[in-house]
């Protein structure tokens, strides 16, 4: 593998997606009606950093990640990869893409190939890239020792014979084999237990600040995006709603949708429980989402304008910038609390 | 969660690795645990062998005719196991019959295997019009029951060996087909391919190191029971006419012939069903045996 060093420096966002969408055609529904898994999402990903995505099932996390690996076409919208447009004749191509991001799945069981064993699995990566087999086996072992499993006792393995947890640090070996730059965790310690995974996240803050990864970690728990992100960007129904430093999104959330997925934790203190759900229902449909703001018909503090108008995200700035898809955050929007909030 | 950055140790420490085997490996050792199929694959075995080895076998010369020695009981003469209509040892036959018999089933269900098998996973990995044209075609082979269906084929392309492979082969590409298709689509929307296509594999390298090793097993396993399928169905064609040809040695047509005879020497007309009998049960529960033999929960 060539060099892939840093090229544009440490100002430079490693990945910076604009305007993102993908619908998907409805089965058997209305003509032309579609899903709106992903509906305009645009952010950046600093080199080094974590960025943590939050959201409910449904809300097009997933889809997302896939976008950014091209492992779903997106129907519109533009990636630049280190000052690189992917899939553009002036940037590189989406298989230099994929050398240089990998994804870790959130079924360990099913993201391993039940016919190999594991060092195999492992080696594939390096070897598609042009090594040869002995150089991939040796890639394999290396990357088994940094991920914590004895290279004789787990490579010749098959899957089947290793705990869910040693299974998604095999993921992981899987992943950090082909040496990228940034690693897509796509709820990938969400199957795990509490323990396993209090291990896996740990591993994986040590392994980035082994290799100078990125992570875009996503996730439907709240305290693991806490524990490991520097930022978040919470999703609600296939859009941005906010994005800011994490201390700042926990401690001063400034959309009612994240206040709410704050609020829904459990708590930690058994005087303080908490006695109503801030959020009832599910989310509305993707199909026919509300028009103006999504999150209006769940929202307790939803006025006309909320109806009428789709709240903008704002610009951000730099990293430390703190936004949110609120009219409530816009004091020219028109809405009652918009002053007062501020 | 604590805060250590250090690597977590793994518990398993100091513990020897375990002998492994490959998943062959471990399919052998779960079948030599397994006495029905242990038998049955003896059985199997034997008939193979005895098919190939009938001229060294065989007592007498199988079409060798004797007006006066016809229909005559086992052990008559040296007989083992009688004469049929036209005094033939019918143990020689039988051996020689094997020949046939085990050809005419094993043979379409190899062609099917590859043919089949290879539009499967193509249909199984392809687009959707791609799956749509394959399948589709399939689908007419299989508006007609088989056994009518091969019938049809080797009665519109004449009798004989050859042509009742064909149409054999013709009845069991659609169902082989069907098999590698399902496995194929449930293998490819699995994460590792996924992760495969992530890691910037091309569609071949997936098929050949993700897909197939996945997709074998499954189409083997039934290739397997079809063969039984297979010796009937060519029993069939020969009973009626349309295998193979008087005076060569089948179990079908020595069934055919021999049927006028039932109320002269019935145990002896009733040998080669017996023979097909055992060939296909043989080969049905050794089948079974190597199925659950490698039905692994992965």
């Amino acid at each position: 593998m060539e060099n892939l060093s840093d090229r544009g420096g440490p100002a430079q966002p490693l990945l910076i997606a604009k305007d993102l969408r993908k619908h998907f055609k409805v089965k058997g529904g209305a003509p032309g009606a579609t899903v709106r898994a992903v509906d305009g999402v645009s952010f950046t990903i600093h080199k080094g950093e974590t960025l943590g995505i939050v959201g409910e099932s449904g809300c097009g996390k997933s889809t997302l990640a896939r976008l950014l690996l091209h492992l779903i076409e997106p129907d519109s919208g533009e990636l630049v990869f280190d000052g690189d447009p992917v899939g553009e004749m002036r940037g590189i191509s989406v298989n230099a893409l994929r050398r240089q991001v990998q994804m870790v799945f959130q079924d360990s069981a099913s993201s391993l190939n039940p016919r190999m064993p594991v060092r195999d699995s492992i080696a594939f990566g390096p070897h598609v890239h042009g090594k040869t087999k002995a150089e991939s086996s040796r890639i394999a072992r290396d990357v088994l020792v940094k991920v914590g499993l004895k290279p004789d006792l787990f490579g010749p393995r098959y899957p089947h014979e290793l705990s869910g947890g040693q299974k998604q640090r095999v993921n992981i070996a899987r992943a950090l084999a082909i040496e990228p730059r940034m690693v897509i965790l796509d709820e990938a310690v969400s199957a795990l237990d509490k323990s396993v995974e209090a291990q896996v996240l740990n591993l994986l803050r040590a392994l980035k600040e082994n290799f100078n990864l990125t992570y875009l970690f996503i996730s439907h728990d709240l305290s693991v995006v806490r524990y490991i992100s520097d930022r978040v960007l919470v999703m609600y129904l296939g859009a941005v709603v906010e994005l800011g430093p994490v201390n700042e999104i926990f401690s001063r959330p400034k959309h009612p949708y994240t206040v709410a997925l704050l609020a829904s934790r459990p708590s930690m203190d058994p005087a303080n429980r908490i006695e109503e759900p801030p959020l009832t229902g599910d989310p509305p449909s993707p199909i026919d989402p509300p028009s103006g703001c999504r999150f209006r018909t769940r929202c307790q503090f939803a006025e006309t304008v909320c109806a009428e108008v789709q709240p903008v995200l704002g610009q951000w700035n730099d990293r430390d910038s703190h936004i949110a898809a609120c009219h409530m955050r816009d004091p020219a929007s028109g809405h009652s609390r918009a002053t007062e909030v501020n | 969660m604590s805060n250590a950055m250090t690597l977590p140790q793994h518990p398993a420490k100091e513990q020897a690795a375990p002998k492994q085997r490959g998943y062959w490996g471990s399919v052998l050792y779960r079948l030599r645990y397994d006495p029905v199929t242990v038998f049955f694959g003896c059985v199997v075995l034997a008939i193979i062998l005895a098919a190939i080895f009938a001229p060294v076998l065989a007592p007498f010369d199988p079409y060798k005719e004797s007006i006066i020695g016809r229909l005559k009981p086992m052990g008559w003469k040296g007989h083992l196991l009688g004469t049929d209509e036209l005094g033939r040892d019918l143990l020689s036959r039988l051996l020689y019959g094997g020949q046939v018999s085990l050809l005419m089933g094993v043979v379409p269900v190899a062609i099917a295997t590859v043919i089949g098998g290879t539009l499967g996973v193509i249909g199984g990995f392809g687009g959707r019009r791609v799956n749509t044209a394959i399948m589709r075609t399939m689908d007419v082979f299989y508006a007609f029951p088989s056994v009518l269906l091969a019938v049809a084929i080797s009665g519109a392309m004449g009798g004989g060996a050859a042509n009742g492979m064909i149409a054999l082969s013709m009845v069991f590409t659609p169902a082989m087909c069907r098999v590698a298709e399902t496995a194929t689509a449930q293998v490819k929307n699995l994460d590792f391919v996924e992760a495969a296509r992530a890691t910037g594999a091309g569609t071949l390298t997936i098929l050949r190191y993700h897909i197939l090793g996945n997709v074998l097993g499954p189409v083997f396993i039934y290739a397997s029971s079809l063969v039984s399928v297979g010796i009937l169905l060519a029993s069939g064609l020969s009973f009626l006419g349309l295998g193979v040809k008087p005076p060569t040695a089948d179990w079908g047509l020595m069934l055919s012939t021999l049927r006028q005879s039932i109320y002269i020497n019935p145990a002896i007309c009733a040998l080669p069903g017996v023979a097909i009998l055992i060939a296909s049960v043989s080969f049905n529960l050794l089948s079974d045996g190597i199925r659950s033999a490698m039905d692994v929960r992965l």
